[in-house]
């Protein structure tokens, strides 16, 4: 059961797989994107990226995934996505105090509006993102463990 | 006021599942459950008769919309739940590994 | 509103059949059900970020709880003093709904809130910030303290995982651990 696990599932649901694992991913980015105009925001698009990938590890078996995004590059999407919302944070100092939405404001509801939130939508979906996906990373390497052993 | 009543009642049902049962992903789920009821619960006081979505439009203009501010809460509220029931199944990964057992009353040895 | 009070009951149905099944996939799989209706209701109760939200962390919470589950077994066993735990758990549950139910007096009447300070939110929030969301306003420009912890939450989480399933245990005494390259 173990060689088939890491292999992934049957024929038909690789195909499918396939076929809309970018649409995923592209949807997630969409959400972040436009999280000050529509509903969505930081957070729902980076559990739809987690789950992008997730499908992907489902699927396929754990080798492809993992080529996809490697355990060092998920390590460094985190914790730059940690670091980019603090230092957007730090630098509204220059402006007065701690978060302050120093980028001029724009026209309401266009893409390009509202300052700083966009940028902060896009730290926080990476780092949500790549957080999730390597809890289930880890949690599915443990099981591997176990189906070796016995 | 019924409404609040039946959100608690779903409280309820989880806070039995956590008290009562012995299999520990049983009481995962109890926990899973009375998160749930609380995020209901905050969304619930928030809510506006003939209340419009806390999003505005370039064409209408909108007067009455429901509270936004509960909603900010429960958005954070929600991924922090997602977090501490994987740390929970980890735990749980664990325990199964050493005792072989998900029976809350096997397990009675404190030292490691 | 009556749909409201229809899918608050399939909720506390799914609920008690995710309890009572002995079968631990078909339990997960109630409480997803139960995921469902409750993102329905945040629909119906106009609240679209937090039920796109709720819908995609509870597959994901779905996907992780079956994976950690799959071909476990489940042992049911009763020692003595069952009956005695029973009333015990029951009477404390009832009186746990009575002085909650009694404590529901003094919220306001269900959809006539006191929005005393998100009055100012919802008329200053475009000029202010420039965002249409205005929950997202919220959460990013008026409160976004909030949001730093919960993003140090989620990285706690994340490194307490990773600690939890490492290969690497106590050392024994005299005892050599070899370390797994992960």
């Amino acid at each position: 059961m173990s060689k088939e696990d890491e292999k992934g599932m049957s024929l038909i649901v690789k195909v499918i797989t396939r076929l809309t694992v970018g649409l995923i991913l592209l949807y997630g980015i969409y959400i972040v994107l436009h999280g000050h105009v529509s509903p969505g925001g930081g957070f729902a698009g980076g559990v739809i990226i987690a789950l992008s990938f997730v499908h992907l590890m489902l699927a396929y078996g754990k080798d492809v995934a993992l080529k996809k995004l490697p355990k060092t590059a998920m390590s460094f999407f985190e914790s730059m996505g940690a670091i980019m919302f603090l230092g957007i944070a730090l630098l509204g100092f220059t402006g007065g105090y701690f978060f302050l939405n120093f980028i001029s404001k724009g026209e309401p509801f266009r893409l390009f509006s509202a300052g700083i939130i966009p940028l902060c939508n896009i730290a926080i979906s990476l780092k949500v993102g790549a957080g999730l996906f390597a809890i289930f990373v880890v949690l599915v390497l443990l099981k591997f463990e176990w189906e070796k052993k016995e | 006021m019924i409404i609040y009543l039946l959100c608690l009642i779903l409280f309820c049902c989880g806070l039995y599942c956590i008290l009562r049962k012995r299999n520990i992903i049983k009481i995962i789920l109890g926990i899973i459950i009375a998160e749930y009821a609380v995020n209901l619960f905050f969304i619930l006081v928030a809510y506006r008769m003939e209340g419009r979505s806390p999003i505005l439009s370039s064409e209408v203009e909108i007067v009455n919309m429901v509270d936004p501010l509960p909603q900010a809460l429960v958005l954070t509220a929600i991924v922090i739940g997602l977090a501490t029931t994987a740390l929970l199944v980890a735990l749980a990964m664990r325990i199964y590994e050493k005792y072989k057992t998900f029976d809350i009353t096997k397990i009675k040895e404190l030292r490691g | 509103m009556i749909e409201l009070y229809v899918l608050l009951i399939f909720m506390i149905i799914g609920a008690i059949i995710a309890i009572e099944m002995k079968d631990l996939l078909s339990s997960v799989i109630a409480v997803g059900a139960v995921g469902l209706g409750l993102s329905i209701v945040l629909l119906i109760l106009k609240a679209p970020d937090v039920a796109i939200t709720q819908l995609v962390v509870e597959i994901l919470c779905l996907i992780i709880l079956i994976r950690a589950t799959l071909k476990k077994d489940l042992p049911f066993s009763t020692t003595g003093r069952w009956l005695l735990n029973a009333l015990i758990t029951i009477s404390f549950i009832v009186i746990f709904l009575f002085i909650g139910a009694r404590s529901f007096k003094d919220l306001p009447e269900f959809g006539y809130p006191i929005m005393r300070v998100a009055k100012i939110y919802l008329k200053e929030g475009l000029n202010k910030t420039g965002a249409s969301n205005l929950v997202a306003s919220v959460i990013l420009d008026f409160r976004a303290y909030d949001t730093l912890g919960e993003a140090t939450v989620l990285f706690t989480a994340v490194i307490g995982v990773l600690a939890i399933i490492r290969r690497i245990g106590r050392k024994k005494k005299n005892e050599v651990v070899e370390e797994d390259d992960e």
